[in-house]
Formats: structure tokens, sequence, C-alpha cells
């Protein structure tokens, strides 16, 4: 399935239709909820998770979040991240 | 001297009741042999209104509750289980709907669906129709059926539960096919956990070893051979364990019930533990209960543990077991869950998993001259658990 969408700049994830992002008070968190589960997600996990959204394409996300946190050069972790997430059907990578 | 209160694991605040369970009604169309809701149910008292069960959702909410299971008894009976939907929704939770799949019509799947319901837990009894009418004591198997259809077009994920038993574990395979037939994302094969009924019924319903280690290789290759994303979970009979589970991830830790009459438990089953207060609801409200109960802090951290627990290093992540286990089969809530081989009533639990070795019909229905199977209905209930 990852060779059929090799993730690139171009690739446009969105989070699965199984699981459900939001934003936790109590916990401080980004959380992914599915049947009877939860997931609390770390705040770099939970920033581009919400930013994933079937409209931004990854050069997008990457650029969001460098803006927003004032860094550079984090494409490689952004795209590590992802190939993680798709590998836990948390994210889908539509082509 | 001043961090021994922070040391202190009572003293620390409690998180938030991440998971709320209400039990709507204790009300049901189906009689399971296995059910875990109390033997005596027809003593509890009236049904909380829906004006009482909208200030729980959103005390709740309030506190930190995220993941909401409907269930019962039956949840569909409450004809106000739409509008307790729609204000669960609104609030943030993700709804899980836990259902024998009787009264859930097209008309009210799809209210339910617009009300902002997440997903739908579907319950068989077996993969055969013979088997899923005999225990449930009703005619249900096609209807169920037509339900998870249902399910499938109104584009819910669909978790499928089974609860697995001597009369029904030697079908793991079958129900596996069965589930992948009717498309469900998740499937339970959960283990009988003896609690209430199945309590009651454990000696007919304890199946032998071989049968579990059956089970268990035909889910292995089962998830080996299908060929779509389906998460299988295979609940392991804790009778066969040498440690406990970790129940509720210690009592009063995340979980929080509200039973049909408005009672708040740190478990479905605890209302059973002797000399504590599980405060009502209707009277004082989520966030009493939840800080303030004895019902809830008896049990959280580790202080109220015995030996072999309390010096034991896997205590963080067991927390000895299950407290209600522990009461049912030693007296003691405070033991040791006898499923640990280090407790010294361990013998209780091998005893009965080798009484489940006695040759027997496996898949049949016991001959009548055995003890009987005890149907969970409000007759059975009114007259052998008054």
């Amino acid at each position: 399935m990852d060779d059929a969408n090799p993730i690139s700049g171009a690739s446009i994830p969105a989070i699965d239709r199984r699981f459900r992002l939001q934003w936790e008070a109590a916990q401080n968190a980004h959380v992914l909820l599915y049947p009877e589960g939860m997931i609390k997600l770390n705040t770099s996990a939970g920033e581009i998770l919400k930013r994933c959204d079937g409209k931004a394409t990854l050069a997008d996300i990457t650029a969001s979040l460098e803006q927003s946190f004032g860094a550079s050069g984090l494409s490689g972790d952004v795209f590590a991240f992802i190939a993680m997430a798709v590998e836990k059907k948390w994210v889908t990578l539509p082509s | 001297m001043g961090h021994v209160a922070v040391m202190n694991t009572q003293a620390r605040v409690p998180g938030p009741p991440l998971w709320l369970l209400l039990e709507l009604t204790y009300r049901c169309p189906l009689h399971c042999v296995f059910c875990y809701n109390p033997t005596d149910f027809t003593r509890t008292g009236p049904e909380l209104s829906t004006e009482d069960w909208l200030r729980v959702l959103r005390e709740a909410r309030a506190l930190g509750a995220v993941q909401l299971g409907l269930s019962g008894g039956e949840p569909l009976v409450r004809d106000d289980l739409e509008l307790i939907v729609a204000e669960a929704h609104r609030l943030g939770f993700y709804i899980n709907l836990i259902t024998s799949g009787v009264g859930l019509s097209e008309t009210r799947i799809a209210a339910l669906k617009a009300a902002g319901l997440d997903h739908i837990q579907l319950s068989f009894q077996d993969s055969s129709k013979q088997m899923n009418d005999f225990l449930s004591s009703t005619r249900t198997f096609d209807l169920k059926s037509k339900v998870a259809a249902l399910i499938k077009q109104y584009d819910y994920p669909m978790v499928l539960n089974v609860v697995l038993h001597r009369l029904n574990i030697d079908h793991v395979e079958e129900i596996l096919n069965m589930a992948d037939r009717l498309g469900a994302e998740y499937v339970e094969l959960a283990n009988t956990q003896y609690y209430g009924w199945a309590w009651h019924n454990r000696d007919q319903l304890m199946p032998s070893r071989a049968q579990v280690e059956r089970a268990e290789a035909a889910t292995k290759r089962f998830r080996e051979r299908i060929g779509r994303p389906m998460q299988i979970y295979f609940v392991v009979p804790d009778y066969f364990e040498r440690r406990p589970k970790p129940c509720m991830n210690g009592l009063g830790s995340i979980f929080l019930t509200v039973t049909p009459d408005g009672t708040a438990l740190p478990c479905h089953a605890a209302r059973m533990l002797p000399g504590l207060e599980f405060p009502n609801v209707r009277d004082s409200g989520v966030k009493h209960a939840w800080f303030d109960s004895s019902g809830f802090n008896r049990f959280r951290g580790d202080d109220w543990m015995k030996e072999p627990c309390r010096s034991c290093p896997e205590k963080a992540r067991d927390f000895g077991g299950c407290r209600c286990q522990a009461f049912l089969m030693t007296g003691d809530a405070a033991n040791a869950d006898p499923v640990c081989d280090l407790s010294p009533h361990h013998h209780l639990v091998t005893e009965a998993v080798a009484n489940a070795e006695r040759p027997r019909p496996a898949q049949q229905p016991r001959p009548a001259e055995e003890k009987p199977l005890v149907f969970r209905t409000p007759a059975n209930s009114a007259t052998l658990f008054p």
C-alpha cells in the first residue's frame, strides 16, 4: 500500500475515517479517538495531525509547522511521522 | 518528612474519568446466560430521567470524560437514546453504542447518525443461528444479521462482539468468517468474565484449556490469511493465566459507570463490594462520586494492598487484579486476585479450571440432569436472587 502511495511533498494526508482527532483540555493534549479507544498524542504529533485536513499538501504542512515554531528543516521529521501514521492507519494518503 | 505525603499514592489527585459508561437500563429483550449485569437487577430502583442523564453527561465531560459507552441492558429500549446521543455529541464525547441490535430499525439508525453517534458495537452470541438463539433465549440471529447490514449502510465503524465460553468457543473460525462477511472493522472475541449471571453459570460456561488453545490458534490462522484491515481482539480468559488482568487500570483510575438508577460505580460489577459508599448522581453529582466517595477512593493507589501484592514488583502493572473477583472468590476485596499464582487462594482458580476438564459434551447444551444454565430473565432475577 505504501508503494502505491509514496510520500512526497505533494501528498495530501487526511485523518482516517475510523479515527477522530480532537483537543482535550483535561489532558492538555490532542487525542485520536476510535471505537472504545484513545491515543494521547505528544505535542509534535498533535501539531502535525491537526494540519492533516485532506486539503493541505505535506509541503504546506511542513511550511506551516516551520512558520509556527520558528524552525527550519523539519521535513524529514514530518515525513517520518506521516509514514508511521500511515503504517498505523491513523492517516490516509488519497491519490 | 514532608514528602511522605507526596509518596502516599492515596493522596495523589486522581486524573479524569476518561471512560464513562452509562448503563441506561437493565431492561433487555435478550436473556444471555453470560451477562455481567447483577443477578438481582430487578431490585434496582427507577431509571434516571432524560434530564438526569443529560446532567451526568455534562458533569462527567467537565471532569474530562471523553469516551462514552451507552449500554445496559439494551440501551435501545430507552426512547430518549437519540436525545442522549445528541447532547453527548454536542459536548464532544466519542460515542459508542453497545447493543444487541434488537430495536435498531433503519429509522433509529439514521436518527442516531444524525445525532452524532460515532460507532456501534453489535453482539452476536455465535455464528450459528441455533446456538445464538439458544444462548440468548431469543430468536434474534436473523435480525442481528440485518442490523449488521444497516450499520455498514450507514457507514458506522462496526465492532462485532462475541462473548466466548464452553458452548461456542469451538466456533471461533466460523465466527471470524461471519465477521468478515458482515464487514466488521473490529472483532472482539471476549472470553467470559465471571461476574453476575456468568458467575452463577460458571461451571457450565468454563471452557477446557484445549478449547482455549484451539481458539487462539484459529484466531492466529485467520489473522494471517485475512486480506483487509480487520482488528481482532482476543481477550484471554484470565482463569487460564498466572497473573491477573490490570482490571479497570486500577479502580477509580479512568473508569466511571453509572447504573440505570443513578449509582456511580468504579466498574460495572463494583456494587457487590461491601462497606463502600457508592453515591447516587441524583443526590450528589458526578464530581463528588469521583473525588470524594469511599467507593472510588478505597482502592486507589496501593496503600490498601495486602501481601503478596504489597511488596510485589508487579503491583504497578496489574494493580493486584480485579477487586470484584477477589471478593467473589475469597470474601475479601483487598486480597490479591486469585488468578495470580502468588495468591494463597490461587487453588480456587485452578480447581475451577480443572473442573472444566472433566469429560462432557463440549458444543451442545448440557444434558438436563446436570445443573441447568440460568437465563438472565426478570423472573429468574426475582425468584433466585430476591
